[in-house]
């Protein structure tokens, strides 16, 4: 394996996160900042507690997720799409640099830069809202593995899309909307029949429970099921990955 | 040829649309030489360079490079070559040595800012090294891109169209710097349009068209083969016909006996002994002339010839 070729697109992606840190990081955490001012904050204190936790707490992991939905999956996919756009990615394929490598070094920065916001939007909601960790070890481990499975799907995002619509079209009409509706600001309970059925064919929802049950101790599914989809997500992924590089597909003619 | 340092067998490619760029090339490349590859537009030319540096998969034939099958040993092959396209293509916004020192990296070498300062100075880079490279002037750019691709200090190395869009004084100094790299010891494989420039640079001469090389030969060769010298003599007085002490040259009549042209030679210096000889026996046998036109016929000349043809020459 050319490891020195993987921690080269490895500092090179963030290098340009951080040449870019006004949008790239300010921005999400700013966005953040606002949903734990506005729900967390001001709403969230008139609110009732959910399964014992106050509810300002409660939204911090569902906000979380949403960010690193959002940030995974953009970062990794204008990672690969930007040298595509310019036609910088002849360097790519034309050097020794094969499926392992690529990971590393692309959705290896995109998992990084993720947690370097994720790890600012948790500081600056204790500034808003008070909350705990009930797992942190398995928080963390639970954070890193998300960000994995969606940079993983925003590489995929970033070969498959042919323009900048198609970038933002997938975070934007798809992530988002599924976050929201995966119990971002609500517990399953909270709803009524067939919504609380319609709501676990949502596969965000058990992100965002697996996500909360690391900090509160308490989900609307088992942590283990939580686990278990994202683990496979990741899995499809990378096999996803594997046969475009073994294809060519969008990459070589 | 032993051991060429490239391989190519019976190479084509088809692409999704229907196209076919290249339709079964034989190409050998020995170690140490600059081979120039001319053609026109779409004849095939990025299309095989694209085949060898893994930009794109062909469609049938095989290719060695060092020795090895570029398919099944791509990393230790593309390890060893560089590749200059012909397009700008890279992060607008990087620094030149960030950029340049990313390349290195990415090709599996480690850090070594005296390599990249020695790539820099050679391509007068260095007093550009910490400016974004969207600040580089078209020229400056190119060089980036040439040292980006030399920052691995590859053995073989592509250049694909290295001097288009770039300015006469810039396109010779681009020349010299390639010669440089040729006293290196870098095999290099260069396409253009310009035949000016294979005449002045290269060792060797393919012609591709259509996706077939319709000639593979030594310039210099090409030019004994292929060259040939015209002489156009303006008579004071029209001739009926060529006279027969000269009937063993290639001559004749043209604008109505006033013109006597002598069309020979083989590129070696043939064809201007024969004018001068033609010249010399017309004195001798008194047939004034009041003006004498010669020119060579130029690697331009041919290519468009064969190009035209579309025809191997035997």
């Amino acid at each position: 394996m050319n490891l020195r070729g993987a921690v080269a697109i490895f500092n090179h992606e963030l290098v340009r996160f951080f040449r870019t840190a006004f949008g790239s990081i300010l921005s999400p955490v700013l966005t953040t900042s606002l949903y734990f001012i506005v729900f967390g904050a001001a709403i969230g204190s008139r609110m009732q507690e959910i399964g014992g936790v106050p509810y300002g707490a409660f939204i911090v992991p569902g906000l979380l997720m949403l960010t690193l939905l959002s940030e995974s999956t953009s970062n990794a996919s204008f990672g690969i799409y930007m040298p595509r756009f310019t036609g910088a990615i002849y360097e790519l394929l034309s050097a020794p640099v094969g499926v392992a490598e690529t990971l590393i070094g692309f959705v290896g920065a995109a998992v990084m830069k993720s947690l370097i916001i994720a790890g600012i939007i948790l500081v600056t909601a204790t500034l808003f809202v008070d909350y705990s960790i009930a797992h942190p070890v398995l928080a963390v481990g639970y954070i890193v593995l998300i960000a994995a499975a969606f940079s993983l799907f925003g590489f995929i995002l970033g070969v498959w899309a042919d323009g900048f619509e198609r970038l933002s079209i997938v975070p934007m009409l798809i992530l988002t909307p599924l976050t929201f509706l995966g119990g971002t600001f609500y517990s399953i309970d909270m709803l009524a029949e067939p919504w609380r059925t319609v709501a676990q064919f949502n596969p965000v929802f058990y992100l965002v429970n697996g996500l909360r049950w690391t900090f509160t101790g308490n989900a609307d599914v088992p942590i283990g099921v939580a686990f278990g989809m994202t683990l496979g997500f990741v899995l499809l992924c990378v096999v996803l990955i594997a046969l475009i590089f073994r294809t060519g597909w969008r990459l070589r003619d | 040829m032993d051991h060429p340092i490239l391989d190519i067998r019976n190479l084509s490619k088809t692409y999704k649309a229907g196209t076919t760029a290249l339709a079964g090339v034989d190409l050998q490349i020995r170690k140490g030489e600059i081979f120039a590859l001319l053609g026109p537009n779409g004849a095939g030319k990025t299309t095989l360079i694209g085949a060898v540096c893994g930009l794109l998969r062909p469609t049938g034939g095989t290719i060695e490079a060092f020795g090895l099958d570029v398919a099944r040993n791509w990393r230790q092959v593309r390890q060893r070559i560089g590749l200059v396209p012909q397009e700008l293509s890279f992060d607008m916004f990087e620094r030149v040595d960030h950029s340049v020192a990313y390349s290195r990296g990415m090709f599996g070498c480690p850090p070594n800012k005296d390599r990249i300062e020695q790539v820099l100075r050679s391509l007068s880079l260095w007093d550009k090294r910490t400016s974004k490279i969207r600040e580089l002037s078209g020229g400056m750019k190119r060089r980036v891109m040439i040292a980006k691709a030399l920052s691995h200090d590859p053995e073989l190395l592509f250049l694909d169209e290295p001097t288009a869009g770039v300015d006469v004084e810039l396109r010779r100094d681009m020349w010299r710097q390639i010669g440089a790299l040729r006293e290196a010891g870098t095999t290099i494989i260069l396409t253009t349009h310009y035949i000016e420039e294979a005449q002045a640079m290269a060792d060797r001469v393919g012609v591709i068209n259509k996706g077939r090389l319709l000639l593979v030969d030594d310039k210099a060769a090409i030019m004994a083969k292929l060259g040939s010298t015209e002489a156009r003599i303006s008579l004071t007085q029209p001739l009926g016909e060529v006279p027969s002490v000269l009937e063993s040259y290639q001559l004749a009549l043209e604008d109505h006996g006033t013109t006597l042209v002598y069309r020979g030679g083989d590129g070696s210096g043939k064809g201007k002994r024969e004018a001068a000889e033609v010249i010399k026996m017309l004195v001798e046998q008194g047939i004034g002339f009041d003006a004498i036109d010669t020119s060579e016929s130029s690697l331009e000349d041919i290519f468009v010839d064969l190009v035209e043809r579309g025809e191997v020459p035997a």
